[in-house]
């Protein structure tokens, strides 16, 4: 065909920057996540403001990221789940089971303050936590159960299992050391956000620099073709879980301490759909295939700021998830590229009918 | 092959619902050990607090030392769940079935069934909004428009003289629910009286920590002058604390902190002088309930409104009556 | 037929222009098709055949150009409203709902109803008459689409055409899956709807088959027209050249039995199968390939050409039997990647469902295999990924050039090269193609060939070929196993190799 090679020079360096930018899968999240930054601009300017204030920053935009931050770990986990074509409800249990683990187990401490403690607590509920991941992916890649209902399970046989360990109470801890992990500041920042960069980074390196990240798109597209080219999908699938495990347990360790008390019914409450909102903002197909998880995380900041605008603008509770619901609405139907295009055709055809016409009978 | 995954799958499931309901029956005996003629349902609404697990405790005690037969149920914060526990309650034809709902509406066709079934039913802690009021006998619980009122009032007094604008903010609890309702009501109207006093921020924290320290930190950026807050509990007021901690200002002092409920932590706090007053919100209303229960099954006619008996702590008498506090 | 002169097309498209990002789809087709003919559309891969009949059902826009139905002009946006308007499509892939009844899948969307309700006894009554009536097809309408075979499905598939009256039937490679007789019963169908007036687009690479039936040819290459035919005043071999743009030659330059210039060596097995089996699937069989040789496996559709390929490979488990492939693991050939690992690779014949990874690039599918046996940390380099990949596309010859581009907008032929580039780069001992010329015009299907001979000839690599084709088996086997109704019935030497004898070998029955 003699078409390709000149449609693919006209793609390629005759485009601009511009549309290069345009055509980049981050272009619409991190668009729609700067016109919501740029609405509180308008709304309060303080909300850009960022000030030291006892050795470490303080402002709105400092809260969004540490306020964030478990959303956006539950969110890096969820896009491999997704990537594979699966989904993991259970991780907003996983959140609180972890939570409830380590709480309690430092609150039965004799001193709460010993590090020893704190890090053996922190081990053993991340532990867990890996281990309701691989639960699940036994479930979804062993048995054969859809991911949506075998995840169910534990999202639902979770928050008893919160409760259990927990006793049904809400357990306080006074430990300086756990506290550090959702509330303290590293370097003026929230020591949390180290945390997310830490894994951010992680899952980064493991699936862009190794091949883990092909198996998975690879598993995502097409199983059965992946597994005949020789790729071990199951264990593939059984990997994805567990990382969201973990992923979700990191997310309930700092959920708790930055508030210092472990609830097993509202830790991480609802957390999986705002983390699948996350994932899907960000680009990444709930079908599975290609993901993004600098998408992904920008998708999470833009949820976060979203709610910590509707506390600071003062929208009336009763009407807070109206507001949420539409500007997901708005932010989902602007990435549709299918939308856009009905709208630009649409008003295309209204503009120029006539001119059309002539062309046609010409 | 893929049928026979489907096929394990479904064995799965069946196992854990076998596992779930054996734990459910095993957790009925247990209650039910003792002789009894009366025996209650109690819907609770979960384990959402400190407040809720005394209240609990209470019931469960109470009714052990009554002996009863009492069937718990936790709704874990879900009507269908409470609607569903009480649908159970009938069919195993319970005396008497009492329950504090969720939320305040929705609730007139299950309890025609009950009150269809002649089974008599209290309210405790929370009220409905039913318009028939033969649907349940009486309702034992806090006032919570009195909390707020209380509230209110305390406030109202400490700044009669004030002569400039004091900004309020409020954490509402659950959206929709009777106390949450309520307390901002009464709470409004007692400071209605002043018209220095001004709420300027009101949101939802849900009734929890992770929630009020949320939206507290969100208050705190948007407003640059915050005088007061007003808790609709005592975990939202916690979670507050620390916010207003991180933000370098001294809880009590720099911004004064209302909250109800005076569960231990909160308690605590005012001890320490971090919450200036509490309106308690008294959860230990087994006694009440089995009285009543007992006065139902007699036969005796009831007041349609028993109000729980319920103090207010200020920081001193907090520090007083720290060490009795048990929940 | 003599009345296609006096009468209007049905169908006329003008100027149709379709562009993707980086292909030109379609550049200025002119398309037109009267009723009551079987029109051939013809074309190598890519030559834009597949991009047409998106436009015409709806499945794609057009950027330029007219499509006028009986002289009005016709936009459709999806195939819902293509169907509504008269026009129907048959693939060969068939689109129906496989766990719904024959009859459901008739009448979906237009069930007869009474107040409401679905008279399902009334649909199914309805059903069976339409089938028998029109189709002289006599099945059970109530069973659900999935337990019948492909050529009934696409049967039951033309049905709803004829019942939703429609004017235009497009048949999209509707034989590539089947065999004669099947063949033979859907050519009886068009024949009468042909006579009833319909007007039939036919796409297909079986130019015998395009000889039997139609009565017009279009050819398209490149996404330009190049011309519109009588087919009777078209010859064979100008077809084919005028679809392949150049002199034909390439057919002709492969040994029509390659046997005497190869260098077998059938002593050393490289796999050996004894008593290997599959309930359900194949009886047991025993089979030996050597290194360096060709084995064809002939048979018709559904004799378990497949289902042996796939025992071989490990894609499925024998329950009896032994497979013994040389230099295998402790635990053998169990499983695709052990066969991997012990020098195996397998071209599914399902390409789009198992052989292609679509939304990953050109590059991503020739490299997965070789790195899904290197494991997590033995990354390939980017940079030798995109060395690998240039030179599989120079080798293969894939178009378009372009490693990034996602292999789902490749035409079938260079996917399936995709799919070959993949194992060629595991250096497989052997390599079992599945009907690797499935669905792909002559070009690429020589090309295909030639690599096979090439590969076992030179480099000594073996090769377990199934195909449907007889022609193609004979051309490019060293021997040839036969396969009937899931048994292995007969093993056929070079020598002996003939069609007739083969044929008689799947027949069975009757033989010498």
């Amino acid at each position: 065909m003699t078409a390709d090679s000149k449609g693919r020079y006209s793609s390629g360096s005759q485009s601009s920057l511009l549309s290069r930018a345009y055509k980049h899968h981050l272009f619409w999240p991190l668009a729609l996540w700067i016109a919501l930054l740029l609405f509180n601009l308008f709304y309060s300017p303080s909300f850009f403001k960022v000030v030291v204030r006892e050795g470490h920053l303080y402002g709105s935009l400092i809260d969004i990221l540490n306020f964030g931050a478990p959303l956006m770990l539950v969110a890096i986990g969820m896009t491999t789940v997704i990537a594979t074509r699966g989904i993991d409800l259970s991780v907003g249990s996983v959140v609180a089971i972890a939570g409830a683990l380590a709480c309690q187990m430092i609150s039965k401490g004799s001193d709460q303050n010993a590090l020893s403690l704190v890090l053996y607590a922190i081990v053993m509920a991340l532990v867990l936590s890996v281990a309701l991941g691989l639960w699940n992916g036994l479930l979804v890649s062993i048995t054969g159960i859809q991911p949506i209902i075998a995840t169910l399970i534990l999202m639902v046989a979770g928050r008893g299992i919160a409760q259990l360990i927990t006793d049904g109470q809400i357990i306080t801890v006074s430990s300086t050391p756990y506290q550090y992990i959702g509330a303290g500041s590293l370097a003026g920042l929230p020591f949390s956000i180290f945390l997310v960069a830490i894994v951010f980074a992680i899952s980064a390196l493991l699936t862009r620099r190794t091949a883990l990240g092909l198996y998975i798109e690879s598993v995502g597209c097409n199983p059965e073709a992946s597994r005949l080219a020789g790729i071990r999908a199951k264990t593939v699938m059984i990997i994805v879980y567990m990382f969201c495990g973990l992923c979700a347990g990191v997310a309930g360790l700092i959920l708790s301490g930055n508030v210092a008390s472990a609830d097993g019914n509202n830790a991480g409450l609802w957390i999986e759909l705002d983390a699948i909102l996350a994932v899907v903002i960000g680009g990444t197909s709930l079908t599975g295939g290609r993901f993004y998880l600098t998408g992904t995380i920008v998708g999470a900041l833009m949820i976060q700021t979203l709610t910590t605008t509707i506390y600071s603008v003062g929208v009336r509770p009763e009407v807070t998830l109206v507001v949420k619901a539409v500007v997901v609405l708005a932010v989902c139907l602007i990435q549709s590229e299918s939308f856009r295009k009905a709208i630009i055709s649409r008003w295309k055809t209204r503009r120029y009918p006539a001119e059309r016409e002539v062309t046609r009978h010409a | 092959m893929k049928r026979r995954t489907k096929m394990w799958g479904l064995l799965t499931l069946t196992l854990l619902m076998l596992v779930a309901t054996a734990c459910g029956k095993s957790d009925d005996k247990k209650t039910s050990g003792s002789a009894s003629d009366i025996s209650l349902g109690f819907a609770q609404v979960g384990a959402e607090s400190g407040w809720r697990t005394a209240n609990t405790n209470s019931i469960k005690d109470s009714a052990a030392e009554a002996g009863f037969d009492l069937k718990f149920s936790d709704a874990q914060q879900k009507q269908e769940n409470q609607i569903k526990a009480i649908r159970t309650f009938i069919q195993q034809k319970v005396d008497v079935i009492a329950f504090s709902p969720v939320v305040e509406s929705g609730w007139d066709t299950v309890l025609k069934e009950a009150k269809d079934a002649g089974i008599p039913v209290i309210l405790t802690d929370r009220a409905v909004d039913s318009k028939d009021e033969s649907l349940y006998v009486t309702f034992i619980g806090s006032d919570f428009v009195e909390e707020g009122k209380k509230a209110g009032q305390w406030l109202a007094d400490q700044y009669k003289d004030a002569s400039a604008d004091v900004n309020i903010v409020e954490l509402q609890g659950t959206t929709g629910s009777a106390p949450a309702i309520d307390r901002k009501a009464g709470f409004e109207d007692a400071i209605k009286g002043n018209s220095h006093l001004k709420i300027i921020a009101s949101q939802t924290g849900d009734f929890t920590r992770a929630k009020g320290k949320e939206v507290m930190q969100a208050f705190l950026k948007a407003n640059p002058k915050i005088d007061v807050l007003y808790a609709h509990n005592d975990d939202m007021a916690l979670g507050a604390i620390q916010a207003i901690e991180a933000a370098g200002l001294k809880p009590g002092i720099d911004i004064k902190i209302i909250s109800v409920d005076a569960v231990h932590d909160g308690v605590q706090a005012a001890s320490e002088g971090k919450i200036n007053f509490i309106v308690e919100c008294n959860p230990l209303l087994g006694p009440q309930l089995m009285d009543a229960v007992r006065d139902v099954v007699a036969g005796k006619t009831l007041e349609k409104r028993i109000v729980t008996k319920e103090g207010t702590f200020t920081s001193e008498e907090a520090k007083a009556a720290l060490p009795d506090r048990k929940y | 037929m003599a009345q296609q002169s006096v009468t209007e097309p049905v169908l006329k498209l003008t100027g149709i222009h379709k562009r993707f990002p980086g292909v030109r789809a379609l550049s200025g087709v002119d398309f037109r098709l009267f009723p009551g003919e079987v029109h051939a559309l013809m074309g190598e891969n890519g030559a834009g055949k597949s991009t047409l009949i998106k436009v015409l059902t709806g499945v794609y826009s057009i950027d330029e150009g007219m499509v006028e139905m009986e002289g009005k002009r016709l936009v459709v946006h999806s195939p819902q409203e293509a169907q509504a308007a008269g026009i129907s499509t048959v693939y060969q892939e068939v689109n129906l709902c496989p766990n719904l009844s024959v009859a459901e899948n008739i009448y979906i969307g237009r069930e007869p109803r009474r107040f409401g309700r679905i008279q399902w006894k009334e649909m199914n009554r309805r059903a069976s008459q339409l089938l028998e009536e029109r189709l002289h097809l006599r099945v059970d309408v109530t069973l659900p689409l999935s337990e019948y075979p492909v050529a009934i499905q696409q049967l039951v598939a033309i049905a709803r055409a004829i019942d939703i009256q429609a004017r235009v039937l497009i048949l999209d490679e509707p034989t590539s899956s089947l065999d004669r007789g099947e063949v033979a019963r859907l050519f009886e169908v068009v024949r009468k709807l042909r006579g009833e007036g319909m007007a039939i687009l036919f796409v297909t690479h079986f130019i015998d088959q395009v000889y039997e039936i139609s009565d017009r040819i279009t050819i398209l290459r490149g996404g330009e027209l190049i011309a519109e035919y009588k087919a009777s005043e078209l010859p064979r071999l100008e077809l084919v050249s005028r679809m392949i743009g150049k002199e034909l030659t390439m057919l002709d330059e492969l040994p029509k039995t390659a046997g005497e210039t190869r260098a077998s060596d059938t002593q050393s097995a490289i796999v050996a199968a004894s008593g290997l089996g599959r309930k359900g699937a194949i009886e047991p069989f025993n089979l030996s390939i050597g290194r360096g040789e060709v084995v064809g496996l002939a048979g018709l559709l559904g004799s378990g050409r497949t289902e042996l390929a796939r025992l071989l490979y490990g894609a499925d488990r024998a329950d009896q039997g032994k497979l013994q492939v040389e230099g295998a693991g402790k635990g053998g050939v169990h499983s695709p990647r052990s066969a991997i690992d012990a020098g195996l690779a397998f071209c599914p014949e399902n390409r789009k469902t198992e052989g292609i990874i679509e939304d990953l690039t050109v590059r991503e599918n020739i490299v997965v295999a070789l790195q899904a046996t290197r494991g997590w940390f033995k990354t390939i380099s980017r940079k030798r990924q995109n060395e690998i990949a240039d030179e599989y596309i120079r080798t293969l010859n894939i178009h378009p050039p372009n490693p990034e581009q996602l292999v789902k907008n490749l035409s079938g032929g260079n996917q399936q090269k995709v799919i070959l580039g993949r194992w060629l780069l595991t250096q497989p001992k052997l390599l079992i193609l599945d009907e690797p010329t499935r669905g792909i015009d002559i070009g690429a299907k020589a090309e295909i060939q030639r690599l096979v001979l090439t590969l076992s000839r030179e480099e000594g690599m073996s090769v377990l070929y199934v195909s449907s084709e007889l022609e193609e088996v004979l051309r490019v086997s060293d021997r040839i196993a036969v396969l009937r109704d899931r048994v292995k019935v007969e093993e056929i030497d070079k020598d002996e190799m003939d069609e007739q004898r083969i044929m008689k070998a799947i027949a069975g029955g009757e033989g010498a």
